[in-house]
């Protein structure tokens, strides 16, 4: 109520003061589509606009870099601010096709948690890649650790794992014992990932299904296909509260990830989208998208804003981030086809 | 015209050199105009299909343009035998190259490097981060960023990527590679993973492919043979299948073939099977085969149908009284009759086949993935064109080869879609 009412204020405000300029500007904003960009509009783009009377039109895109890419070289463009993933912000902020952030205006980088706060671009979700299981499947105690989705004595039943490298790999090494906060130490030596492999192999006669997309974990529990199943946590999350179903997350060595805004070089409202970004880092604004979607803020004194019940079910839970690890986008820059070319070849063995 | 038969008449022998002539120029007017006709439709396929083709193929042979970003490195490395230790010529000649080039196309280079030599990319990053503020001599700082600098190593990647031209990522389609030597060798075996993909591939189409024939071919025939509203209501059902999404198609795959599917629920209510051991007919190639095969059977049925329709009744009869009994005025009169149209379906439906991947990513196990997944991996997720390019290449050429042998054995001219 507090914030709604201080929004309402600063919208009044905003009204007075300079409505007939502002009036007549407006921002583009480009994301994924879907429930999230719903999530986005809800707890960002209305708000935003009700309080500076900036209008937000919206674009998406599908993550591919060729068009944003395209569009700086080309000089036109058309998107003011880009939600873009890890591997995105660093490549782009390498090669120059996104603006560096400007963390003094947003309260400095040690604000935000591990590896949110990239040059060319500043998370505003983390999401996260978990194990999840049928609790129905387990009645005398589910799995608790990540070592336990590997044991496959102590909780029997087929299995579906990620048919990809990427936090596959990591997950096998802390189950084999490597604590999170070594994995791509370990992972970035041979010796690592014949480990990693070797680990995937004691249970690769369990794994009855290799997903590729992200709605088959969910899918593959409620049809009885698995008992557990790596996932994205907003998956298990919206099976369980909107479809009744009795799944479990195992926070346990869970690999975070984020969502980040970027600026594509050149952009046409610099000044709006700097405003834009710095609005949706207010913490009473950033902890509002959890209402929506069950990914958490990134900045520390947003978690804080978070209601204790919608907390509990977000990576960035302190109750869940006592033994998790941040997928590394400049591990994966490097290793993404090597490790991809490897993966093919021992699934296919 | 009529002028120039009344002046033939007149003037004898020499003016039918002229009628030739006027024949031949009314014959060109008519091959122009019909040119004229498909002028748009070659122009829109130029423009569409070979050009974006074209460029993309070239793409599995484009090297960059390392040379000119690092010209004294270039020069220095020429000179270089790839053998002996590196000496401080080149690190200069790199540390002075590096200076000047511009952070964007350093970065781009380094993903280039990367994959000669995984983990080159960040490592090469830091190293033009850090060589921008070293003076001479420059070798210290090089093996402060990463030892095997002092190694031929690295040197060797960067040798890799100074010709204009590359062989490879054709080489890396094939599961082969340059060799320390510049020799062709094959990849170690843990990675050589695209042949095998490859063979795969194929065997999955033609599998698909003899799927479809053997139950296009009865349905085509019964349609054929169908009158009225039977066989329009056949049709519709056929091509039903057509007017529904791909990934719905695949999705009620999955509801029908999983363990407690409706396929394994009647099975084991029939009694047929131990409801506590259900069939494994998902996730694996069987689940391909089975979606696939749905997906893609109108496009057997639809030619063989056509070329069925056209085959008058009265042969096979004329062969019955002629003493041929039905499985052999079958084999000797009607299937010869179907065969352009077989031929047809066979070859939409195996090539169709061959650009899947969504189908058997979804309903397939891990030994399932074609290679249009890896091509579309390298082009849309790690953005790696020469890859996807050459992956495309091999594709091509293994389809082009395939072709010319069916050709052979089938003859194309014979080929009847419609």
């Amino acid at each position: 109520m507090r914030s709604l009412k201080l929004m309402l204020g600063g919208a009044a405000i905003a009204v007075v003061a300079s409505a007939p300029v502002l009036a007549q500007d407006a921002l583009t904003v480009t994301s994924y589509g879907g429930s999230y960009t719903k999530s986005q509009e809800q707890a960002f783009y209305e708000p935003f606009a009700k309080e500076t009377g900036v209008k937000v039109l919206q674009d998406e895109w599908d993550g591919s870099t060729a068009k944003l890419k395209g569009m700086v070289e080309t000089g036109q463009v058309t998107w003011d601010i880009v939600d873009v993933e890890p591997g995105h912000a660093l490549q782009g902020c390498e090669e120059g096709w996104l603006e560096e952030i400007d963390y003094s205006k947003i309260g400095g980088r040690e604000g935000f948690v591990d590896g949110a706060a990239m040059d060319c671009a500043v998370a505003t979700i983390v999401f996260s890649t978990i194990y999840a299981y049928d609790a129905s499947k387990f009645p005398n105690g589910g799995p608790q650790t990540m070592a336990d989705l590997f044991d496959t004595e102590k909780f029997p039943g087929p299995r579906s794992l990620r048919k990809a490298p990427k936090t596959t790999l990591e997950f096998a090494l802390i189950a084999d014992g490597v604590p999170t906060a070594d994995v791509y130490k370990v992972l970035g030596t041979p010796e690592g990932v014949d480990r990693a492999f070797a680990k995937l192999d004691t249970i690769k006669k369990d794994v009855k299904v290799w997903w590729s997309a992200g709605a088959q974990p969910p899918q593959l529990l409620a049809d009885g296909e698995v008992v557990m199943a790596t996932a994205w946590n907003g998956r298990i999350f919206d099976a369980v509260k909107n479809d009744g179903k009795n799944f479990k997350i195992v926070w346990d060595g869970q690999g975070q990830d984020f969502n980040l805004w970027a600026e594509p070089k050149g952009l046409k409202n610099k000044e709006l989208a700097d405003r834009f970004i710095e609005y949706t880092m207010r913490p009473d604004v950033m902890s509002q998208q959890s209402k929506y979607i069950s990914y958490g803020p990134t900045k520390k004194t947003a978690i804080e804003k978070v209601p204790a019940d919608i907390l509990a079910d977000l990576p960035t839970a302190p109750e869940n981030t006592k033994n998790s690890f941040v997928v590394d986008a400049e591990f994966w820059a490097d290793h993404d086809e090597e490790l991809t070319e490897r993966f093919n070849k021992w699934l296919a063995q | 015209m009529k002028y120039a038969v009344t002046f033939a008449e007149k003037h004898g022998g020499e003016e039918q050199s002229t009628l030739a002539r006027q024949m031949a120029r009314t014959k060109r007017r008519a091959k122009l105009q019909a040119l004229a006709l498909i002028a748009p439709l070659m122009l829109f396929l130029v423009v569409v299909l070979v050009l974006p083709i074209g460029t993309l193929l070239a793409r599995g042979f484009d090297n960059g343009d390392a040379a000119a970003l690092l010209p004294r490195t270039a020069e220095a490395l020429s000179a270089w035998n790839g053998q002996d230790a590196p000496h401080e010529e080149l690190f200069a000649a790199l540390a002075g190259d590096l200076k000047e080039a511009a952070r964007e196309d350093v970065a781009v280079l380094a993903k280039q490097l990367n994959y000669h030599d995984a983990g080159m990319r960040s490592m090469f990053l830091k190293l033009a981060r850090k060589v921008r503020t070293a003076e001479a001599p420059y070798a210290p700082s090089f093996i402060e960023v990463n030892e095997d600098w002092s190694s031929p190593r690295y040197w060797r990647a960067l040798q890799q990527v100074m010709p204009s031209v590359t062989d490879f990522y054709i080489l890396s389609a094939l599961d082969l590679m340059r060799d320390e030597n510049g020799d062709i060798a094959s990849v170690p075996p843990s990675t050589a993973v695209n042949l095998e993909v490859l063979a795969r591939t194929f065997t999955v189409s033609a599998s698909v492919t003899v799927m479809c024939l053997l139950l296009g071919y009865p349905l085509a025939a019964l349609i054929a043979r169908s009158r009225g509203t039977a066989a329009n209501v056949l049709i519709v059902l056929v091509l039903l299948p057509f007017w529904t999404s791909l990934l719905v198609r695949t999705s009620a795959w999955v509801v029908l073939l999983q363990s407690r599917g409706v396929v394994n629920n009647v099975l084991a209510w029939l009694g047929m099977i131990d409801p506590e051991a259900p069939l494994d007919l998902i996730y694996n190639r069987v689940g391909v085969v089975i979606a696939m095969t749905h997906i893609l059977l109108p496009f057997m049925i639809l030619p063989i149908y056509s070329v069925m329709k056209g085959i008058p009744p009265v042969y096979m009869r004329a062969a019955a009284s002629l003493g041929a009994r039905p499985l052999s005025s079958f084999f000797r009169v009607y299937l010869p009759m179907t065969m352009p149209g077989v031929s047809a379906g066979c070859l939409l439906v195996f090539i169709l086949a061959l650009g899947y991947y969504i189908t058997p990513a979804l309903v397939g196990g891990p030994r399932d993935q074609m290679i249009s997944y890896f091509i579309a991996y390298y082009a849309n997720q790690v953005t790696n064109w020469g890859m996807a390019a050459a992956l495309s290449i091999i594709l091509l050429v293994a389809v082009l080869v395939l072709y010319v042998i069916y050709n052979r054995l089938v003859g194309i001219q014979r080929l009847r879609i419609g």
